[in-house]
């Protein structure tokens, strides 16, 4: 199959970078100890702040410090490569090769995700684990539908990173747009706080809106706040997102490429 | 052309004609450099804009994440929004002007990487000027202008006795804030020289030291505080001062003259960064091919 040995391939070039992982590693940790003794302070003032006790707020500080590398939460994820290459119009190489443009990228991306879940995710959320009371399930099926939720979210990820780099088919300059996709990605994925400790409408809004797909359902599944029912319309939400953004990746991709003209040389 | 041959022989004899003298040539130099980055920067204008901005925004985005907090909360770790605003703005605004000032020091594993750094051993200007000058982003005064004004709103909230000492030691915080950031800035850099792919371990201390000052000490456990005040003293940058100026009990007790020792720290910080920058440019093999 093509598209393993592609995700293959992307897993080994990023286990390549030995030092540059365990520096990030590092910088996670460091981060993730600064963040939690604020959430400490947060949920001393607020016990029950979002439906959340201590130890799940301090779960969910250091699985968004796991998941930061692997699920992009903040920068990465390979896009501002596809963005170059549809600028420079490499693009058109990957064009001619007898595979899709979408699931190649998405395979790549796959890839990179597994390997930054185990060189970026272990460590710190053990270390986190090690250092504070942790809400983390004793039950292996937990574990796996957690990881199952995370591939989800990497995938609603990929999706709004993908469709961002097309735009650069219409774009001189894709930056400015890969800027505020990133931040939105930051503050709508609760990277900077739980979406369900934002104040009132806001966090219904914001946990019905893509993002929430890639860091808020997999920690609620982890810590044990969607089981049941919850958990499985959790999972149909990651999934619906999934499906919808990837097809609209692929209705724009069809319009981009129309649009290419291929300088011949 | 003779002046410049002049300056030349002063930066191989810094011993005789004055090290005064070698200061300036690599301060001259260094404001060539920027002005020339600045001004390629400005030519896409449109794209400059945007990216200042941009950054603006997303440093914007962890004082969001405060004002979050305070709609569900009136004091964190017994500190009202005006004074964590003020550990806020202090500390990211001494990072800001550090970064813009030189955190382009940063690359340097990249130019050690693929050998680079051997053109800028080949010009008569030190190379601490060049690197600190290299694609010098002006964009970045994005952080610093966010950093100013939510500092500007807390001055104009906090219930503070400003007298003419608290008013200077506002400025004073800042340069010295600078200095120290700026002194981490260099010592990672240095250490690069070494381990060229670890340049995100630097983040931890320059921007993960922002995080951590943004909120106040009484937060966070009393080993992670003393290791900020001892170990890596960034404790200097904003909260033994604003502890002083906030008239909040220091968690660690330490004795009241410590909270003026801020210039002191941030000499000896650039001093010992500046030991580690040389260590380290002696310790440089380019590639060899």
């Amino acid at each position: 199959m093509w598209y393993r040995a592609v995700a293959a391939g992307s897993f080994r070039r990023y286990a390549t970078y030995r030092t540059a992982t365990v520096a990030g590693v590092f910088t996670n940790t460091v981060f993730g100890f600064i963040v939690a003794y604020t959430y400490i302070a947060l949920w001393t003032e607020r016990p029950h702040l979002g439906g959340y006790g201590r130890p799940e707020a301090l779960t969910f500080v250091w699985t968004a410090q796991a998941l930061l590398a692997a699920s992009a939460l903040l920068y990465g994820g390979g896009i501002d490569e596809l963005q170059e290459r549809i600028r420079s119009g490499d693009i058109a190489v990957d064009l001619c090769r007898p595979a899709d443009l979408q699931l190649w990228w998405l395979a790549a991306d796959l890839g990179r995700a597994a390997f930054q879940l185990i060189g970026r995710g272990v460590v710190p959320l053990a270390v986190g684990a090690l250092c504070f009371p942790l809400a983390l399930p004793g039950d292996a099926l937990t574990w796996l539908t957690f990881l199952f939720s995370v591939a989800l979210g990497v995938v609603v990820g990929f999706a709004l990173r993908y469709l961002v780099a097309l735009a650069s088919f219409w774009l001189l300059d894709g930056s400015g747009l890969a800027l505020i996709s990133g931040l939105a990605c930051m503050f709508f994925s609760g990277m900077v706080l739980p979406l369900r400790a934002f104040p009132g409408a806001l966090a219904e809004v914001a946990q019905l809106l893509p993002w929430a797909a890639i860091l808020q359902v997999p920690v609620d599944v982890l810590i044990g706040t969607r089981t049941g029912g919850s958990l499985l319309r959790g999972l149909a939400f990651q999934a619906a997102w999934g499906v919808a953004l990837l097809a609209l990746g692929r209705l724009v991709q069809a319009a981009a490429t129309r649009k290419v003209v291929v300088q011949g040389g | 052309m003779a002046s410049g041959t002049a300056g030349a022989e002063r930066m191989r004899h810094p011993g005789r004609t004055g090290r005064a003298a070698a200061v300036a040539h690599g301060l001259r130099a260094y404001g060539l450099i920027v002005r020339m980055w600045i001004r390629s920067t400005l030519a896409y204008r449109t794209s400059f804009v945007m990216m200042a901005v941009g950054d603006l925004a997303a440093t914007g985005l962890d004082f969001v994440a405060i004002l979050l907090m305070f709609s569900q909360i009136d004091a964190l770790g017994g500190f009202s929004l005006p004074e964590v605003a003020f550990l806020y703005g202090t500390s990211s605004l001494s990072l800001g002007l550090a970064d813009l000032l030189l955190g382009s020091i940063e690359r340097i594993g990249r130019r050690v990487r693929d050998g680079t750094l051997d053109t800028l051993l080949l010009r008569p200007v030190p190379v601490f000027a060049q690197v600190a000058a290299d694609r010098f982003a002006l964009r970045r005064l994005g952080r610093v202008s966010q950093a100013v004004l939510v500092l500007g709103w807390s001055l104009t909230e906090l219930e503070v006795d400003w007298t003419a000492g608290r008013v200077l030691l506002v400025p004073l915080m800042a340069l010295c804030g600078t200095a120290i950031f700026g002194a981490v800035f260099t010592a990672g850099a240095a250490f690069q020289f070494w381990a060229q792919d670890a340049a995100e371990v630097q983040n931890s201390f320059t921007y993960g030291g922002n995080a951590l000052l943004q909120y106040p000490p009484t937060v966070f456990a009393k080993d992670l505080v003393r290791g900020v005040t001892f170990v890596i003293p960034l404790a200097f940058v904003n909260w033994l001062p604003a502890l002083r100026l906030l008239g909040h009990p220091d968690p660690l007790g330490l004795p009241g003259w410590v909270d003026f020792l801020g210039p002191a720290v941030a000499a000896l910080m650039c001093a010992g960064a500046g030991l580690a920058w040389r260590y380290g440019l002696r310790a440089y093999r380019s590639t060899g091919s």
